[in-house]
């Protein structure tokens, strides 16, 4: 079927755009004059690798990378969380 | 003929969560203060990577559809919460917001 296969290559390159968008939202967390702006790119690209994780859990369908991919964003939420209050405080244990 | 209705909407959704990816990062790389990057990436970040994975939740089984569900639900709560964070944190080291035009700013 048609749709099946345009859709197949749509994952593939949405995969290759998120890949090059992640390159490009380095430069922010690179450049970045202050800290928050580096944790504002830092967030995003947790949220991009996420959706390549589930990209390519559909792409090579294997089922178990989805678990990867809800402990990923997890994680990437005590990192966004970690980094605020210690630029908030100034220490993570007050 | 639904098979042939969920393609074309996955196709869509697809398509127009790429482009909301795209719109975020250009503003991350764009726009000019900490408050605005985080407007413009929050916001298109959370409502293009709920359009992906609506795109693939359309084409999978049950039991992978409930987790790819809970993904979205899990970005949904998170997304918003880390920006308000994160503006907290930033607002509190000192950083104020670019009030009015900018053009000597940029």
């Amino acid at each position: 079927m048609v749709f099946e296969q345009i859709l197949d290559i749509l994952y593939a390159l949405g995969a290759i755009l998120v890949m090059v968008l992640i390159f490009l939202s380095m430069i922010r967390a690179l450049v970045g004059p202050t800290a928050p702006d580096r944790v504002v790119a830092i967030n995003i690209i947790t949220t991009y690798t996420l959706i390549i994780i589930t990209l390519i859990a559909r792409i090579y369908e294997q089922v178990y990378f989805l678990d990867i991919a809800m402990v990923y964003a997890l994680m990437g939420f005590i990192t966004t969380i970690g980094v605020a209050k210690y630029l908030e405080k100034g220490a993570l244990d007050k | 003929m639904l098979d042939t209705i969920l393609y074309i909407v996955s196709i869509i959704s697809l398509v127009v969560g790429m482009f909301f990816l795209l719109v975020a990062t250009v503003g991350l790389l764009r726009l000019p203060d900490v408050y605005n990057r985080l407007h413009a990436t929050t916001k298109c970040d959370t409502l293009g990577s709920g359009l992906v994975l609506l795109s693939l939740v359309l084409q999978s089984e049950l039991a992978v559809a409930i987790r790819l569900a809970l993904l979205i639900i899990f970005i949904l709560i998170t997304n918003p919460t880390a920006a308000h964070v994160i503006a907290r944190a930033a607002y509190t080291t000192g950083i104020r917001p670019i009030v009015g035009r900018s053009e000597s700013n940029d």
